[in-house]
């Protein structure tokens, strides 16, 4: 007989590795980019895998508990949270490979000027602050370290949507090829951003009943 | 709102022992309410305070009132005869009387010492019907009720405590000596009746309470510590002890 305390345990610590994996990637990206290095966006397609056999795993894992253990209350909201962060998780990492895929592809890199007037780089700093907050909030089970998230993720939209208008300015200067994948690069890591945002607002669902019951 | 049974500040004791401590609740009529916590905190004690059971225990006192449709169930002029044809009863082990179907489903009828043959075939049948038993023992009413299995014996006690017609159902466990297809065909008949009468019903089984109940109260140690839809009570609990039970943390 398994013990549900036991199995949830397990389970928080299999998220946990999810989220080290996609913040890893997430790092690789940034830095395949930043860096123009080809080397780093392979391997970001081949941790791909890892990642989707984890995901996999705390799938069946969700699975197994509710057919098992029948949980109710808070264990079943921290079961359905589980399963909706690791499915957006997952939803990360696939952006995380699908913005590196241009250094891998192409061979103009991005010119640095432009990555500077679009602010790529606080982009990714922005982005990587948020995920840290989150993987935080949710290993020490501390919703106000999620809530900073929502702030952060505005400034990833004003960024977004200022680089429209510096690609089109700067249309004539550059590869025009080059500019419409950093620009799409740019709208991904906003989306991106939103996934983590709903992350914030699921473990601060799950946190916030916890901490209400128990003052 | 209105309720068809409420408990209004009841204490009872067992000599010094205090079972229930100021309890109050309103109970719906048509619905199925379960009452559940640990073995000894006064679920069965509470439940047998609606048909007045717990009267033939020596010890037992009782402060409160207890009203079924307004009335006081407790006072001076009610007769506990005509309370018990009102509020039938269904245990957690099936007790047939060692007699035919028949008679185990007339009982009630025949010591309200109605003699009418026909009307008293009717209700049998209407009984063992309403118990989704009928199909099964039609041809075979004479045989005797202890050589069915538990699940169609508990049916047969259900159709007993039918028979009378009753409007409020009382049942203690009564699907813990049952296999998973008899109970889920007495939760399926708890279902149906609903709609004609009012149920309380104690059980062990989470899973159980959550299924058939509207309303969920628990108890601890003799305190009601939660009572609400049971929808919120298995999603959303107010109290840490009713979480703490209910996913099984219950030290
Ligand atoms: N006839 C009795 N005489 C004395 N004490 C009693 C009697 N019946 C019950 N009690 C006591 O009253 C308390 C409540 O008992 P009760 O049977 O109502 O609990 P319960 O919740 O139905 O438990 P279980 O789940 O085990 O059936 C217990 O402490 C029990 O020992
Ligand atoms: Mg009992």
């Amino acid at each position: 007989m398994h013990n549900i305390e036991k199995e949830i345990f397990d389970l928080k610590s299999s998220l946990l590795k999810m989220f080290l994996l996609v913040e890893k990637q997430w790092k690789k990206g940034a830095n395949a980019i930043l860096n123009y290095d080809q080397d780093i966006a392979e391997e970001i397609s081949s941790s791909e895998n890892r990642i989707n056999a984890q995901e996999l795993k705390i799938d069946s894992d969700c699975e197994n508990i509710i057919a098992l253990h029948a949980p109710v209350a808070v264990d079943l909201r921290f079961i359905l949270s589980t399963y909706k962060i690791n499915h957006a998780l997952e939803h990360i990492a696939d952006i995380a490979e699908s913005i590196a895929q241009y250094v891998a592809n192409n061979n103009v890199p991005y010119d640095q000027k432009i990555l500077q007037e679009t602010r790529l780089t606080e982009m990714f700093d922005i982005f990587n602050i948020m995920m840290d907050c989150l993987i935080e909030a949710f290993e020490n089970e501390d919703p106000k370290f999620a809530r900073k998230v929502f702030k952060k993720d505005k400034l990833i939209n004003k960024i977004n949507t200022d680089a429209y208008q510096i690609i089109i300015d700067n249309l004539d200067k550059y590869d025009k090829n080059m500019l419409l994948y950093l620009l799409s690069t740019i709208r991904k890591i906003e989306r991106a951003g939103d996934s983590l945002k709903k992350i914030g607002e699921e473990i601060i669902y799950h946190l916030e009943v916890k901490v209400i019951k128990h003052t | 709102m209105k309720y068809k049974l409420e408990a209004k500040n009841i204490d009872v004791f067992y000599g010094k022992l205090k079972a229930l401590n100021n309890i109050n609740i309103g109970i719906t009529e048509n619905a199925v309410t379960a009452l559940i916590g640990p073995s000894g905190c006064g679920k069965s004690t509470f439940l047998r305070l609606f048909n007045r059971m717990n009267d033939y225990i020596d010890s037992f006192k009782l402060n409160g009132d207890i009203l079924i449709d307004d009335k006081n169930i407790y006072e001076k002029d009610v007769f506990v005869d005509e309370l018990r044809k009102n509020v039938g009863m269904v245990f957690q082990k099936p007790n047939p009387f060692p007699k035919s179907i028949f008679e185990n489903v007339a009982y009630g009828l025949k010591i309200q010492g109605i003699k009418d043959k026909e009307f008293i075939n009717t209700r049998v049948k209407d009984a063992l019907k309403q118990a989704a038993l009928w199909e099964e023992v039609k041809d075979d009413l004479n045989k005797s009720a202890l050589a069915l299995s538990g699940g169609q014996q508990q049916r047969v006690c259900i159709a007993r405590a039918l028979a009378v017609e009753p409007s409020i159902i009382l049942m203690d466990e009564p699907t813990s000596a049952l296999d998973p297809i008899a109970t889920a065909k007495v939760e399926k008949l708890i279902h149906t009746l609903k709609e004609k009468y009012t149920i309380i019903i104690v059980t062990h089984n989470m899973q159980q309470a959550a299924r058939i109940s509207d309303y969920t109260a628990f108890f601890y140690m003799g305190d009601l510590i939660e009572f609400d839809k049971t929808n919120t009570i298995f999603t959303n609990p107010k109290m840490e002890r009713t979480e703490n039970y209910i996913t099984g943390r219950f030290g």
